[in-house]
């Protein structure tokens, strides 16, 4: 049998996953309380200011649309990263205690009215962001610290422990606060895309960059870590500086999509896996068709919790874990 | 072309040395193996010598040059490394898998080409693998597994190729195929050869030099059939036993009499 080339089978890679998203994010915005046409959107002889079906797509949609992709590519190819660099295909930001270190964050934030913006971004993205940043640092710092390499026993049990931890501290921080607050951070919490403009996405975009930039030297070398970090490094890999890359890179996307969204669950194990059946296992593959495809599903997810109970407005996290959780569960089993 | 001098290794706070001053050397086309009982420290040299650890004292170096000074890339253009089990927590095919020793001679950015493939499909067919390679790695028998890591290590291109027991978890026809091929590897292709293994009788079979090792301290080294002596079998494993020349086989064979 004769296998195609890595370069053919990239190529078709990108263009089927890219594909998807370019319609997933024509096709989204036209629909939710008012259809709009895409023919009218892009009707050149209606000025701007009278083009309602324009100003619905690219004011009113498109924002929230493109924080979904940003959101879900960065938490799918997180979760990539985390898999193979733990060699564990249940990694994820969610198992790790990332996503719970970020919402803690968050809720202290909000707890102890902080009120400060850095590059952009605000008191609670930044505070999640250090909150997840600080949690990973935690886990890691234990899965490390009994021997040389890494413990995934040790650090799947600490992130296990990490998240019911911080979720204490959250629901003592709740109990305290008056009515206002724990409504800010219920919403919070529950993952919303509901960004009301370009700026919180034009400030995750720094982030960002920097985790891809990151991610598009790894992809070879989380092949090989998946056999070992002995077997890496015998086939050349410098592993500790792999790993400090791929963790780096991993926590800036992480950060990244929590500053936009808050803690949306289960896209980092969900895509990954969808994505490893369809293209197989290397990384060079995985990788950027996870960032595509993570992207796709979560447009559909955010189109689905914003319609579905119209006028209601589902939170997209409780869509994602919806999904998320009995996949997860059959994850186990099929594992075995 | 390969030395370890006077190396030791200790686990990070454990105080007893895995290895204590242990010097050994391969010159080009040897084929020594190490051997001696679990937990005498036969993994760790190996590793040593793959520079995939750094030793605690003493220096490992290659063609008289630290293997420190060494870079990964570089280390594993020269020196390929064979663990006892290799598994994947990826579901990669055999192919993929024997492709992946090429890392080592491509650049970061770097996609295979079909040299890479041409070169990676002479290591599955100097290892009898060609037929599965499109099979999932995860699915071999350990045989197969075996076989396959070795291919992989051959794509590397490296002319010195350190196996870690590997025939330890093979029944006696694969360890046979095994002894075999690794027999033709160091004589058609000249690769040189380290390999650790606590079964006396495939080092007699394969080894032209053994390097005795027990707690972690060298007994001693030599040409196998001077050192696989009974008096050697007795002070590695406390075992009494039969040391002699087998007519057929045609090496020094060790049948095990009673534990001393």
């Amino acid at each position: 049998m004769r296998v195609a080339s890595i370069r053919a089978r990239l190529a078709i890679t990108v263009a089927a996953f890219g594909g998807l998203l370019v319609a997933a994010l024509l096709v989204a915005p036209l629909l939710g309380s008012t259809s709009i046409s895409l023919a009218r959107v892009f009707d050149g002889r209606v000025a701007f200011a009278d083009n309602v079906d324009a100003q619905i797509f690219f004011v009113a949609r498109l924002p929230r649309v493109l924080a979904a992709a940003l959101v879900g590519g960065a938490l799918a190819s997180a979760g990539v990263v985390f898999q193979a660099l733990f060699r564990n295909p249940l990694a994820s930001p969610d198992t790790l205690g990332v996503s719970s270190g970020a919402a803690f964050g968050a809720v202290a934030a909000i707890t102890f009215h902080l009120d400060f913006t850095f590059g952009g971004l605000s008191s609670i993205p930044l505070a999640s962001l250090a909150g997840g940043l600080g949690a990973l640092g935690i886990v890691y710092a234990l899965a490390t610290a009994r021997r040389r390499g890494l413990s995934t026993t040790v650090l799947l049990l600490a992130g296990v422990t990490m998240t019911a931890f911080f979720s204490a501290l959250i629901m003592f921080m709740q109990y305290l606060a008056d009515f206002t607050d724990t409504y800010r951070m219920v919403r919070w919490l529950m993952g919303m895309l509901d960004v009301g403009g370009y700026a919180p996405i034009v400030a995750a975009l720094p982030l960002l960059a920097a985790a891809y930039g990151i991610f598009s030297t790894l992809p070879r070398a989380l092949d090989l870590l998946s056999l070992g970090a002995d077997a890496a490094s015998a086939r050349g890999v410098d592993v500790l500086g792999a790993e400090r890359r791929a963790l780096v890179g991993a926590s800036l996307a992480t950060g990244a999509a929590v500053s936009i969204a808050g803690p949306v669950g289960f896209v980092g194990i969900i895509v990954p896996h969808l994505v490893r059946l369809l293209v197989g296992a290397d990384h060079r593959l995985v990788l950027p068709a996870s960032v595509l495809f993570g992207a796709s599903f979560l447009v559909v997810c955010d189109l689905v919790a914003r319609t579905m109970f119209s006028p209601l407005e589902v939170p997209v996290g409780v869509v994602t874990a919806i999904i998320g959780g009995p996949f997860f569960l059959w994850l186990l089993i099929r594992r075995g | 072309m390969l030395r370890a001098d006077n190396v030791s290794f200790a686990h990070r706070g454990h105080a007893p040395r895995v290895l204590d001053a242990v010097s050994v050397e391969a010159a080009r086309g040897d084929l020594v193996g190490v051997i001696g009982p679990n937990g005498s420290g036969k993994t760790t040299l190996l590793r040593l010598l793959a520079g995939t650890l750094a030793p605690l004292t003493g220096s490992v170096s290659l063609e008289g040059r630290p293997l420190s000074d060494w870079s990964r890339r570089e280390t594993a253009r020269r020196i390929a490394y064979v663990p006892q089990e290799t598994h994947s927590s990826f579901d990669f095919s055999v192919l993929d898998l024997v492709v992946m020793g090429r890392f080592p001679h491509l650049g970061t950015f770097a996609l295979e080409g079909p040299e890479d493939l041409a070169i990676a499909r002479r290591a599955l067919d100097a290892t009898g693998t060609l037929a599965f390679e499109s099979r999932s790695f995860n699915t071999l028998s350990g045989g197969e597994k075996q076989r396959v890591v070795i291919a992989s290590a051959l794509a590397q291109s490296a002319d010195l190729l350190l196996l870690d027991e590997p025939t330890a978890s093979l029944d006696v026809g694969h360890q046979l195929d095994v002894t075999a091929l690794l027999a033709r590897l160091n004589r058609e292709q000249g690769v040189t050869m380290v390999l650790s293994t606590h079964d006396l009788n495939f080092a007699a079979s394969l080894c032209r030099r053994l390097v005795l090792l027990r707690g972690g301290r060298m007994l001693g080294s030599g040409q196998t059939d001077e050192v696989l002596t009974a008096g050697a079998v007795r002070a590695l494993y406390d075992v009494e036993a039969d040391v002699g020349r087998h007519e057929r086989a045609g090496h020094l064979t060790v049948t095990p009499i009673a534990r001393v």
